[in-house]
C-alpha cells in the first residue's frame, strides 16, 4: 500500500503530468475530436494496472469473498475499456482513410 | 529492480500516441503506439505481480476476467454501427470509472472484512483512503453519468417493448442540490478517512456519486452531449490517477492525470467549436421545453418538382444531418452530387455543422466513406456566408443544425451556432416528417415559402431524386 516516503515524489509525478498534457494538445481540427476522445478513453482504462494489483492483494490476503469479487470486476470492465477502445478508435480513424 | 522501467517506456508511447492522434495523418499511428503502451504496461505489470510482489497464486482470478473483458470489448467495439459510436465511447469511459472506483472499493473492503488487518499509520491511512474515497466519488459519477449519456444518445431504451424516451430535465434550484451532494462526498470521504473498517461509508459513497453523476447530465441536452462525455473521460483520468496514489504505481499517476487534462482541454476546444462555455454547458438551466406540439403543416414536394428547381443551378450546398448517416444515404449524395456537376456544371460543396450527427466529425467521416473530395467538405463558419449566392440548399435529414430558433435569446437552442440555409435561394429539405429535431423544437425553415419538403427515408428520397435529375 501507500509509502509515505513516496508520497512527494508522487504528487510531483501527477503535477507534471498534468502540465504536459495540457501542452499536449492545443489545436486540433473537428474531424479529430471524437478520434482522440475515444483514444484517451482507451489510455484512461489504465486503471487495468490498478485492478491487477487489486487482484494480487487479494490472493495474498486469502482470496476474501467480497473484494476479489470487487477486484475481478473491475479487470474486467477495464479490460473491455481498453481493448474496446483502441478498437473503436482504430475503427473510426480507418473510416478516414478511404478519402487517399 | 528493473522491471519498472516497462513503465516508463508505456507511459513515453501513451505521450507519443496522444500527440500524434491529434494531427490527421498521424492519427492511425498515434492510436497504435498508445495501444502498444497499454500491452506494455499490462505485461510489465504481470512480470511485476509475479517475480516482484510474490508469485501470482491464482491465475484464474486474472485471466478469466481479463479474457472476459477483452471480448466484450472487442465484440462492442467491432459490431457496432457507425451511428452509434459516440455511445459506445461513452460506454466505455463508463467502464473504465467503474474500474477505478472498484479498485478503491476493493482497496477499502478489505479493511472492512479482515478486522485483524493492521490499520496503517495515520498520514498513511489519510493519504490513502482520501484518494480511495476521491477514485470512488469520481469512477462512479463517471459511471452513472456516462450510463444516462449513453441513453441520451440513443433517444431511450426498450422495456420489454415499451419505449422509455431519455429525460432532459433540470430547473435552477437543482444546481443547489448538486453543489450539496458534492459537500456530502466531502464529508462521507472525511469519515471514511477516520474510519475506514465502517462498511456504511464506501456505501454511502457509492450512492451519493451515483446520484451526483445522473445529476450532472440529468439537464444536459442532446446536442452538448459529446461536450460531456468528454468531460466524463477526462474525469476518469484523474481517476485513475488517484488510483496511482494508493497503489503506488507511477504509471497510472502519469497516465491518468495525462488524459484528465489532456480531456480537459479536448473537451474546451469542443466547446468553444460551437460557441458554448464549459459553465454554460454544466449549469445552464434546462427550461421545460416539452416538445413543441406542431400546429403547422406543409405539404410534401416531389421529386420532380424538385428536379425542375435544381435544372441550370450554378450553386449548390448540402447540409447533411442525423438522417444522412442513420439512412446510410451517403453514397447517393455523392451520386446526386455528380449528376449535377455533370449535367448543369453545378459547383456543390456541403456545409459541415460542427455537432451534425450528434458526434464531432460524423459528417466528414461518412462523407470520406463515399469519397467525397476533402475539398467540398466546408465547416459552418466558411460557409454560411456563401449561402446567399447558393441557389439551392439541399438539407439531409439535419434540423437542429439548421433551425433558425437558435438566433433566438431564449429556448434549448438558444445561442447554438447554426447553418443559414434560410438564406438560400431556395431550400430543399429530405426528411422524414415535419416532427422536431433532438431539442424537440419546430423548424420555422420547414415553411418557409421557398422550402420544398420531401418526405421520406433519406437513401430512397435521394435515389428518386437522382432518378428525376437524370431523366429532366
Amino acid at each position: 500500500m501507500i509509502d509515505p516516503s513516496l508520497f512527494l515524489l508522487n504528487l510531483t509525478l501527477f503535477v507534471l503530468a498534468i502540465f504536459l498534457g495540457v501542452e499536449l494538445i492545443n489545436k486540433v481540427p473537428a474531424t479529430l475530436h471524437t478520434p482522440l476522445m475515444s483514444g484517451a478513453n482507451a489510455v484512461s482504462g489504465i486503471s487495468v494496472i490498478g485492478a491487477l494489483f487489486g487482484t494480487q492483494i487479494v490472493m495474498q490476503d486469502g482470496g476474501r469473498s467480497v473484494a476479489s469479487l470487487l477486484a475481478g470486476l473491475a479487470l474486467m470492465l477495464a479490460m473491455a475499456n481498453v481493448v474496446g477502445g483502441f478498437a473503436v478508435t482504430h475503427r473510426m480513424l480507418n473510416m478516414f482513410k478511404k478519402k487517399s | 529492480m528493473w522491471i519498472p522501467f516497462g513503465y516508463l517506456i508505456a507511459a513515453v508511447l501513451f505521450i507519443l500516441g496522444l500527440k500524434k492522434l491529434s494531427h490527421p495523418r498521424t492519427a492511425p499511428l498515434g492510436n497504435r503506439l498508445s495501444s502498444l503502451g497499454m500491452a506494455v504496461a499490462i505485461g510489465t505489470a504481470l512480470v511485476q505481480m509475479q517475480f516482484g510482489s510474490g508469485p501470482i497464486t491464482n491465475w484464474n482470478l486474472i485471466l478469466l476476467p481479463m479474457g472476459a473483458g477483452a471480448l466484450i470489448g472487442l465484440v462492442l467495439a467491432c459490431k457496432a454501427k457507425t451511428t452509434s459510436m459516440p455511445e459506445l465511447v461513452a460506454l466505455f469511459n463508463g467502464f473504465g470509472g467503474a474500474a477505478s472506483a472498484l479498485v478503491a472499493s476493493a482497496e477499502c473492503w478489505k479493511f472492512v472484512e479482515a478486522s485483524e488487518l493492521a490499520l496503517p499509520d495515520p498520514f498513511t491511512k489519510t493519504i490513502a483512503f482520501g484518494a480511495a474515497g476521491f477514485s470512488a466519488i469520481i469512477g462512479w459519477c463517471t459511471l452513472t453519468g456516462s450510463l444516462l449519456a449513453v441513453l441520451k444518445l440513443l433517444g431511450g431504451v426498450s422495456v420489454f417493448g415499451k419505449w422509455w424516451a431519455a429525460p432532459t430535465w433540470g430547473p435552477a434550484w437543482l444546481n443547489v442540490v448538486k453543489v450539496l451532494l458534492v459537500a456530502l462526498v466531502v464529508v462521507l470521504t472525511v469519515a471514511l478517512v477516520n474510519d475506514p473498517r465502517d462498511a456504511r461509508w464506501p456505501i454511502l459513497l457509492l450512492a451519493s456519486s451515483s446520484v451526483l453523476g445522473v445529476l450532472l447530465v440529468l439537464p444536459i441536452g442532446g446536442a452538448d452531449m459529446p461536450v460531456v462525455v468528454s468531460l466524463l473521460n477526462s474525469l476518469s483520468g484523474i481517476a485513475a490517477a488517484f488510483t496511482g496514489f494508493i497503489i503506488n504505481n507511477p504509471l497510472l499517476l502519469v497516465a491518468g492525470s495525462l488524459v484528465g487534462a489532456s480531456g480537459f482541454i479536448l473537451t474546451i476546444v469542443m466547446c468553444k467549436a460551437m460557441n458554448r462555455t464549459l459553465t454554460g454547458v454544466l449549469f445552464q438551466p434546462y427550461t421545460a421545453h416539452a416538445s413543441e406540439k406542431l400546429t403547422r403543416t406543409k405539404v410534401g414536394s416531389d421529386p420532380e418538382e424538385v428536379a425542375m428547381v435544381l435544372d441550370g443551378a450554378r450553386k449548390v450546398i448540402i447540409v447533411p444531418g442525423y438522417g444522412m448517416a442513420v439512412s446510410q444515404s451517403q453514397h447517393v449524395v455523392k451520386e446526386f452530387a455528380e449528376l449535377l456537376a455533370q449535367k448543369y456544371d453545378t459547383e456543390v460543396k456541403y456545409a459541415i455543422h460542427p455537432v451534425a450527427g450528434r458526434m464531432p466529425g460524423h459528417m466528414n467521416v461518412l462523407l470520406a466513406e463515399a469519397n467525397v473530395p476533402y475539398e467540398q467538405m466546408v465547416e459552418m463558419d466558411d460557409i454560411n456566408p456563401e449561402f446567399p449566392e447558393c441557389d439551392v440548399a439541399l438539407v439531409i435529414g439535419a434540423n437542429d443544425t439548421c433551425n433558425p430558433a437558435a438566433r433566438e435569446e431564449t429556448g434549448p437552442l438558444a445561442g447554438m451556432p447554426i447553418i443559414n440555409v434560410d438564406q438560400a435561394q431556395h431550400v430543399v429539405v429530405v426528411k422524414r416528417s415535419l416532427g422536431v429535431g433532438y431539442a424537440g423544437v419546430d423548424n420555422d425553415v420547414f415553411y418557409l415559402d421557398k422550402t420544398m419538403m420531401l418526405f421520406g427515408d433519406a437513401k430512397t428520397m435521394m435515389g428518386q431524386l437522382n432518378k428525376a435529375l437524370a431523366e429532366s
